[in-house]
């Protein structure tokens, strides 16, 4: 998530204060992402410095210095939105280590840590759905940001589903079946002759 | 509301026995949703079949408001399945030859309510979902979402204390599968007691306890949240 970016949103509404910043930035992510005071202030600083925002000339530093979006800010807002986020490199997921990881460590159940995964996972998902469920409709900022963590954990859990599925159907490749003794082979080579016979028969 | 003690479901004979079920304790309070989230196979719909009473438990007993349902007779248990559980299906199992009201309506008129009386009482239910609209049309004229929400008033309709509902949401997109599952949700805090078996964790989300199935067993349970358990009191689920 970029602060940066973000306050720039936030301003290209209008000139508003750095306490206002934060409000609003909270109230419009639902306060899944908290975002402390000395952060909007530093960010407004670099902002300013930059030359994409621009403060009231004279004003103290303080929550009443107001702040707005220069011709710049603007620029650098509308060029961000567009291209997309870098997706080329995939993200060193923890969970996905942690079951890699306990594949190779004697005594554990993979299929039971998976299931201890899944169900905190599911836990958090209930949260975000009751957020959900409690928000009006017309607070979309807030539907959208619960709707991201929702799906973003639904796919983490059926990622851990075919995990699941991966890991048990392998419990079979643990046991492979043992060399048939010539005996054996030849029993089962008489009675594949004698189904051809029949089957030539029909 | 709904007590399922020790429930096991076994198919089949010695070579061919599939244990479905296996020593299944569950609670399900009035006003509470709970989720049986499991992949297919692993149980959640049979289980689902014996809470109500469309099939019997090999062992273990079902009680419904308190009343084991194998000591009822066959009409009593019939009349226990009209009156007070509803059904809700993937596939909306509405009558093609009836009206979304008339759909509603006919579970209360098999078990004896006037026919006024009936259309009254479902065009309420029609109402309660946002379908006062779309009480005089048929199946075919209504979308995927609007026949699930009719199929959610069949259920709702009368004095129904119990819902269960198998993947509900399964053949619709996720707006209208979101509304399907608030208007779930909503019937539960008005008293009823919910279950649904689901695949999907979104879906189960939605639920105040989520209770995981695996080859016929619950191997896991969320713990249940907090206002749910204030409402209930302590003790009152396994």
């Amino acid at each position: 998530m970029s602060v940066r970016h973000a306050l720039l949103a936030l301003l290209s509404e209008g000139p508003k204060y750095g306490l206002q910043l934060r409000q609003e930035f909270e109230a419009g992510t639902g306060e899944v992402w908290p975002l402390n005071v000395g952060q909007v202030y530093m960010t407004l600083q670099r902002l300013e410095r930059d030359g994409l925002v621009e403060s009231e000339a004279g004003a103290e530093e303080g929550p009443q210095k107001s702040y707005r979006l220069s011709g710049a800010g603007h620029d650098e807002l509308v060029s961000w939105l567009g291209p997309p986020p870098d997706t080329g490199v995939p993200p060193r997921d923890e969970l996905v280590i942690k079951v890699l990881v306990a594949l190779r460590v004697p005594g554990v159940d993979v299929v039971e840590l998976v299931q201890a995964h899944r169900r905190r996972l599911v836990e958090t998902m209930q949260h975000f759905t009751a957020l959900k469920a409690d928000t009006d409709e017309g607070d979309v900022g807030l539907l959208l940001v619960a709707d991201a963590e929702i799906f973003r954990l639904d796919a983490v859990i059926r990622w851990l589903d075919s995990a699941e599925a991966r890991l048990r159907h392998g419990v079979d490749l643990r046991f492979p079946s043992v060399p048939l003794s010539p005996a054996a082979r030849r029993r089962r080579r008489q009675s594949q002759d004698q189904g051809q016979d029949q089957g030539a028969r029909r | 509301m709904l007590e399922l003690r020790q429930v096991s479901k076994t198919y089949g004979e010695e070579a061919t026995l599939v244990q479905a079920v296996v020593d299944v304790d569950l609670v399900v309070g009035p006003g509470e949703l709970v989720a049986v989230m499991g992949p297919s196979g692993s149980g959640k719909s049979t289980l689902l079949t014996i809470a109500g009473t469309l099939e019997e438990p090999t062992s273990g007993s079902v009680l419904i408001a308190g009343r084991d349902v194998a000591e009822l007779t066959r009409n009593d248990r019939a009349r226990l399945r009209r009156r007070s559980i509803g059904y809700v299906f993937q596939s909306f199992n509405l009558l093609a030859g009836l009206t979304a009201v008339e759909n509603v309506a006919l579970p209360l008129e098999l078990d004896g309510t006037r026919a006024g009386a009936a259309q009254r009482l479902a065009r309420a239910a029609l109402e309660r979902l946002g379908l006062g609209d779309r009480a005089r049309h048929y199946p075919d004229q209504l979308s995927g979402g609007e026949s699930q929400r009719v199929a959610i008033a069949r259920a709702i309709v009368g004095e129904r204390r119990l819902l269960l509902a198998d993947e509900p949401t399964g053949a619709l997109d996720s707006t209208n599968g979101e509304s399907v599952m608030r208007m779930l949700r909503a019937a539960c805090r008005d008293g009823i007691a919910g279950v649904v078996v689901t695949h999907d964790a979104q879906l189960a989300s939605w639920a105040d306890r989520v209770v995981f199935m695996r080859d016929g067993r619950v191997v896991d349970r969320t713990p249940p949240r907090a206002g749910v358990e204030s409402l209930l009191g302590p003790g009152t689920r396994s």
